[in-house]
């Protein structure tokens, strides 16, 4: 029987994004919502601009199943591709800053610890067959406990609904053995689908090639099955520190610290049962 | 939104007045319920009206409870999900001993019981219900009851805060001390309220000694537990979140709800003045005590309580709020 309590478990099943070949299409994002179903954010004002980068998305949450991410940085010109695009003006200084832009879709991690699945009450949040974790809607009651839980911010509650939502990895299309949605639009490729074992295996070969290119800053982020959340289902290939993408350096599955917070609010109970005693026996009779 | 706000690695739950009350009436009502149930163990006659009293405080303030939870669900018609798996094909009682809501829905429900038969106990021997002076649960069953109850009703004023340690947040995921400082202020606010309350009860003013001596002990150990909160919270560097303007103002009034404790404390130890001697409490008579209590004055039995009250909705409204 695998981890995930299917006696007959499928393969375990994930995203391996590799951002060095995203180019920021959002052809994701709209497959994801068009395939899912997923309505547009929420009133006018959250269609604002952020005003501060091409990034108009924002974040994950309940409507936004995937998010890619626009970092802009400022780095030296000479690091600055250049695409020889015609251009007017006068001719770059080599000392001129440039910038750099990063692009990665952003997902649900489908953590091999889920913190969102271990504290649901409701056992609206389950396990499947794949080893994804998805919401089932006609359980969900709206508790949000899954929203503080979640290590990376991924899951929200969908304000004029109630209940909460986040990527399903497709639940419904890969049963029948398709790619999700996100996977198929994506022209470059940057979004991988398949068994977790060998996506880990061709990231691995994908940040080698990198490196001996000489993008020595590539790395693979949530790969490591001993990491806080014991690995995550949907990983990445970094150009920068995680933290560039809005990504948390060291994630942790809430629970882990669960039986310390009792014995801890246990030994508080001892001194507040010591605080009532001693009062009471100051009245000896 | 700005970028700083969309890039955050965590999303905050939206738990707000709801939860703030719901968290105040569980420490009150939990806390309530130990206390009474001390009083009725002791097994001293005069302390048999503040018993009663305490658990008419734990049911009366229990009862808001699930509405508040209720109210707060983005489903509220599916509150029941909480107790039973509606997952076609896996029909069954939804228990998970590793998430603290699923414990605590579970925990309520159990203590509600014991909260609502105690209450009717109380009501049948203050004579309410039926003939005057009737038996309640007397006897080991009794005890046993009421003990078990009493260690339900520490568990629902703490638990809470275990709850939201069990979180990825700020603050609340930095320190292991919010279980305990709720516990700790949810008795000390208990404290206080049969003290406020004890006025609209004469009889059970002979219990206003223990419950201000008690009032002081749990003070220093809210002290003590507020200060291994921010210890915690230096590695993490996030005392500025909890700490910082407005929620400071927060933290003055929880502050100041501890000072009629550990003034107290510091002033007179643990005796209270105005407390009528053991002799007088064994002789069971209620002039006596009804008199000794005259002498405490309204700052005492008014102020000072009400103090303590508002330090405890403070201090937990800085936590809920200060990371949202």
């Amino acid at each position: 029987m695998s981890e995930s309590g299917y006696a007959d478990a499928q393969p375990r099943m994930g995203f391996f994004t590799d951002t060095s070949v995203c180019i920021g299409c959002k052809a994701c994002e709209v497959a994801c919502k068009e395939w899912n179903l997923v309505p547009a954010a929420g009133d006018a004002s959250d269609m604002d601009l952020l005003g501060l980068s091409y990034d108009n998305t924002g974040d994950l949450g309940a409507n936004s199943w995937r998010h890619v991410a626009f970092v802009e940085q400022q780095v030296p010109a000479s690091r600055v591709d250049n695409l020889g695009m015609p251009a007017i003006g006068a001719p770059e200084q080599e000392d001129e800053a440039g910038v750099r832009w990063l692009m990665s879709s952003d997902v649900c991690k489908h953590c091999t610890h889920a913190a969102c699945l271990d504290v649901c009450p409701t056992g609206a949040l389950f396990r499947t067959e794949f080893d994804t974790v998805v919401v089932q809607p006609d359980i969900c009651n709206g508790c949000g406990y899954c929203v503080p839980a979640c290590p990376y911010g991924v899951i929200e509650k969908r304000e004029e609904d109630g209940r909460a939502f986040k990527c399903t990895l497709c639940y419904d299309r890969i049963g029948d053995g398709l790619e999700p949605a996100c996977a198929q639009a994506c022209p470059t490729d940057s979004i991988q689908y398949g068994e977790l074992d060998e996506l880990r295996e061709r990231a691995e070969l994908r940040k080698q090639a990198l490196h001996d290119d000489g993008v020595t800053e590539a790395r693979l982020y949530g790969d490591d099955p001993d990491d806080g959340v014991g690995g995550d289902g949907a990983f990445f290939l970094l150009l920068d520190e995680p933290e560039a993408y809005g990504l948390p350096p060291d994630p942790v599955v809430t629970t882990r610290d669960l039986p310390a917070m009792w014995r801890r609010a246990g030994a508080a109970a001892l001194g507040v049962a010591a605080a009532v005693v001693a009062s009471f026996a100051g009245a000896r009779r | 939104m700005t970028l700083a706000q969309a890039q955050h690695f965590v999303a905050p739950p939206h738990w707000t007045w709801y939860i703030l009350f719901y968290f105040f009436v569980a420490g009150i009502s939990g806390g309530s319920y130990l206390i009474a149930t001390l009083f009725r163990l002791r097994g001293d006659r005069a302390d048999e009206p503040a018993a009663r009293l305490g658990y008419y405080v734990a049911f009366v303030a229990l009862l808001p409870a699930p509405i508040l939870l209720t109210l707060d669900l983005g489903k509220p018609l599916r509150f029941w999900h909480m107790m039973w798996n509606t997952t076609p094909g896996e029909p069954g009682l939804n228990f998970k001993y590793w998430s603290p809501m699923s414990v605590g829905v579970w925990a309520l429900l159990l203590f509600g019981v014991f909260a609502t038969v105690s209450f009717l106990e109380s009501l049948v021997r203050d004579g309410k219900l039926g003939r005057p002076g009737g038996r309640g649960l007397d006897g080991v069953f009794g005890r046993v009851f009421i003990t078990v109850g009493a260690i339900l009703g520490l568990f629902i004023a703490g638990y809470t805060g275990v709850l939201l340690a069990v979180s990825n947040q700020p603050v609340w995921s930095d320190t292991w001390a919010l279980g305990g400082l709720f516990l700790a202020s949810g008795l000390s606010g208990s404290a206080a309220m049969l003290v406020l309350l004890q006025r609209a009860r004469p009889a059970a003013r002979a219990s206003e000694g223990t419950l201000v001596r008690s009032e002081r002990l749990y003070a220093v150990l809210e002290l003590a537990l507020i200060v291994i909160f921010v210890v915690t919270l230096i590695p993490d560097g996030t005392l500025g979140i909890v700490f910082g303007f407005p929620w400071l103002l927060l933290w003055l009034v929880a502050f100041a709800g501890l000072v009629p404790g550990i003034a107290g404390l510091l002033t007179s130890g643990l005796t209270v003045r105005g407390e009528p001697a053991a002799a007088h409490r064994q002789s069971g008579s209620g002039g006596t005590a009804v008199a000794a209590a005259e002498r405490t004055s309204v700052m005492t039995s008014v102020a000072m309580p009400v103090l303590v009250l508002l330090g405890v909705l403070a201090l937990r409204a800085a936590i809920i709020f200060s990371i949202q």
